[in-house]
């Protein structure tokens, strides 16, 4: 049985904390632990924010998010009709470099991949949609 | 995320509260940049009550360290756990900043 819960919000970083507590609130419904749950609000996040930054030009669009419960896994979709872009292409950023190197930035895809258990993308009528399922059991 | 303040005799701590997201970082930045405007430059920063960050919050305690750097300042981090110690620890910022599992212990570190 599948039960599914989606939000639309605008493509604006102040609107994260609606997204974060419809989020929150799908996590404790699935039943996912604290640290899951805390992985997976980390790579909504940073998914989140980067279409609010790169997603619409004129900063004006939509941005969904859906919370499906399939078998033993939480799957949350992210999806915006703003111009094609694939965060998980990104390079990961050199985590070895000091303090005064250190880039400020590119490690958004990179937690999105590391605090989910699978991340998919896909371009599916006009629209960029990330995939992110993190297991409930483990 | 609220941000208080203490000034001990080596140090000022900083501490912060909630989260640290894309909303509530620039909140950080903005209060270091005060601060050291104000002419502190050594610093300790309390994440005992800090439940989440995020990228955008590793951002703003980057480039607040490359501010405090350039007036030849310095920041240590305290009691750092869970979650938020795995993001340091994934993202490689563990080992970019001195962390203390005790604000007495980056006291004593500080009064060096």
């Amino acid at each position: 049985m599948s039960e599914k819960f989606n939000k639309i919000v605008a493509a604006n970083v102040e609107k994260l904390p609606e997204i974060t507590e419809f989020l929150q609130e799908c996590a404790d419904y699935s039943g996912l632990d604290p640290k899951k749950k805390f992985g997976l609000l980390l790579a909504i996040e940073e998914a989140f924010v980067n279409v609010c930054n790169y997603a619409y030009p004129d900063h004006k669009g939509l941005i969904e998010v859906s919370c499906d419960k399939v078998d033993d896994s939480l799957v949350v979709e992210i999806s915006d009709k703003g111009i094609p872009f694939n965060i998980l292409l990104l390079p990961d950023p050199d985590i070895s470099l000091d303090i005064a190197d250190r880039e400020i930035g590119g490690l958004g895809g990179y937690f999105i991949r590391r605090f989910t258990d699978s991340v998919s993308y896909r371009r599916e009528d006009e629209k960029n949609i990330l995939r992110l399922v993190v297991n409930c059991l483990s | 995320m609220t941000i208080q303040t203490k000034k001990e005799a080596t140090a000022l701590i900083v501490t912060i509260t909630g989260r640290m997201d894309a909303v509530t970082a620039p909140e950080y930045e903005k209060k270091f940049s005060e601060l050291i405007t104000a002419g502190e430059t050594f610093f300790i920063v309390d994440f005992e009550q800090v439940d989440y960050i995020s990228s955008a919050g590793l951002r703003v305690l980057l480039a607040t360290a490359k501010k405090v750097k350039g007036v030849s300042g310095k920041i240590l981090l305290a009691n750092i756990k869970g979650g938020v110690k795995e993001v340091f620890d994934i993202s490689g910022f563990g080992t970019l900043f001195p962390m203390h599992d005790s604000l007495a212990s980056a006291l004593s570190a500080s009064g060096c």
